[in-house]
């Protein structure tokens, strides 16, 4: 069981959370002006790191808060994703 | 290639068993191809074989990182079953497991084919009419996928304990008897040795690096950690590592990679002789020939290569079991393990050439084993004609470009 820091309510158990997969780019204001192909690329097409993967988590069953972590794939090892070192992991 | 009888067998038997040949050979490497195979799995020499049978392409080298059917060929829990609800899935699985009864005679090696059916208990009214749905979808195509009463499931599955006190009562059964189980590595070993014999070679601890590409930006071969091996064309078949391997070559695919987990617990007598999915609780049950049962959930709910154990997923799938099957609430486990596996956009399969020229791809496969006669079949002729398989020409890379998703939730123990 991975412990999520959570913004608010602090360290918190992972059955709390729901992870919606890798962090995306910003979503494109304005869609019609983009290539197809850009539109499916930021639609469908991810990185699917093996590795340090940079993705969010939202805490449904606790505040609610939305959260970027920055884990890998292959330990499960977590750092928060603005680089730091965190208490976490 | 040594044809495997009971004559051979009593022939080496008076020999002390020292006149058995190498199942494969392993042969120098080669600095030139004309099709690599990357990957040594099921589906990659499943379709080094289809190549050298249907095709007569034999100057093919499959390379493979560790060892050979050493990742999810080794990792499932050796299913085989045709229960999808879109057409051309249904057509594709039923091909493969038309294929699957016949390959212990086709390739004179014993997989240890078992028919056994598959038996689902329904516990929802969404996942009856769904299953209601796919069964009236399957009955256009061929395979069989009967709705039966709770009695009948709980004659087919006497181990199950009283069902009046479960959480989520049961409503009905769907019965598969198709459905079936087999040895997951005798179905490498066999493939294997069969496009071996036809002249493939197989190259285990070898990794690809990167690739090699050509002036107009084509693949033009692979670095591994033995040397460049120059090719026409690269085939992937590298199961949960292909976002991996593409991303050396730059190249982006639809895929997330999930852990799907599963364990086994010490032989017991004879309890289970089918197939017992429950997909309302994410749990299926079957009993292997030595007795032990094998049992698996759903995949767990975050991106992960660890093949490992998510022990939320792990106990929730031991409630369930101990929720329908109380008295095997002793039983010990002996072993447990994870698999890769990789989901593409639209949880469909992907075999296809890439826009990068002379790299193709076969991935999007969760629940892969029971498809690993069928996309060897229709990988090779891709790779050999250039046309996808009329059985595939849905499994195009191109049908996200249109965002036409095969939508496909075939999975086991989907919730």
């Amino acid at each position: 069981m991975l412990l999520i820091s959570c913004p608010w309510c602090g360290s918190r158990p992972e059955t709390e959370f729901v992870c919606t997969g890798e962090v995306l780019p910003e979503r494109p204001a304005d869609p019609n002006a983009m290539s197809d192909a850009e539109w499916v690329d930021y639609v469908v097409m991810r990185r699917n790191l093996r590795g340090m993967h940079d993705e969010r988590w939202w805490h449904v069953r606790g505040c609610g808060s939305w959260l970027a972590l920055r884990r890998d794939t292959v330990t499960h090892h977590i750092r928060p994703a603005d680089g730091t070192e965190g208490n976490n992991g | 290639m040594q044809r495997y009888s009971f004559l051979t067998l009593a022939r080496n038997a008076l020999s002390y068993h020292e006149g058995w040949q190498r199942v494969w050979r392993s042969p120098p490497l080669k600095p030139a191809y004309d099709i690599v195979i990357v990957g040594a799995g099921g589906h990659g020499l499943s379709t080094a074989y289809h190549l050298a049978k249907e095709h007569a392409v034999t100057n093919v080298a499959v390379i493979e990182k560790g060892w050979l059917g050493g990742g999810n060929t080794a990792r499932n829990t050796h299913t085989i079953r045709a229960n999808y609800l879109r057409d051309v899935s249904i057509r594709f699985h039923d091909a493969s497991l038309r294929l699957y009864e016949n390959m212990t005679r086709e390739l004179n090696y014993n997989i240890l084919f078992s028919q056994r059916s598959m038996v689902d208990l329904v516990q929802s009214s969404s996942k009856l009419r769904d299953l209601r749905r796919r069964s009236m979808a399957m009955a256009l195509h061929g395979p069989t996928y009967n709705i039966v009463d709770v009695d009948e499931v709980r004659r087919l599955i006497p181990a199950m304990g009283d069902l009046e006190d479960v959480r989520l009562p049961p409503l009905a059964g769907v019965v598969h008897p198709e459905a079936a189980m087999a040895r997951h590595d005798a179905v490498a070993w066999s493939y294997a040795r069969a496009a071996d014999s036809r002249g493939i070679e197989i190259h285990q601890q070898t990794e690809v690096t990167g690739f090699l590409r050509g002036p107009d930006g084509r693949v033009a071969g692979v670095n591994t950690t033995r040397g460049a091996i120059r090719a026409n064309k690269v085939a992937l078949a590298t199961a949960g590592n292909t976002s991996h391997v593409a991303a050396l070559a730059g190249l982006k695919l639809p895929l997330v990679t999930r852990n799907l987990q599963a364990f086994v617990s010490e032989p017991i007598k004879p309890v289970i002789d089918v197939i017992a999915n429950f997909p309302d609780v994410g749990l299926y049950v079957m009993q292997s020939d030595k007795g032990e049962l094998v049992i698996g959930g759903g995949t767990d709910p975050i991106p992960s290569y660890r093949q490992g154990c998510h022990f939320q997923t792990f106990e929730d799938t031991v409630a369930s079991l101990l929720e329908l099957f109380p008295r095997f609430k002793s039983l010990k486990m002996l072993r447990q393990w994870g698999g890769a596996v990789e989901f593409a956009y639209d949880a469909s399969p992907i075999i296809s050439p890439t826009p990068i020229g002379g790299l193709y791809v076969s991935t999007g496969w969760y629940g892969g084993f029971k498809a690993i006669p069928v996309g060897g079949l229709t990988y090779a002729h891709l790779l050999a004609t250039g046309a996808p398989h009329p059985l595939a020409e849905a499994f195009l890379l191109d049908r996200f470009a249109g965002l036409k998703f095969l939508l496909e939730a075939g999975t086991v123990a989907q919730r």
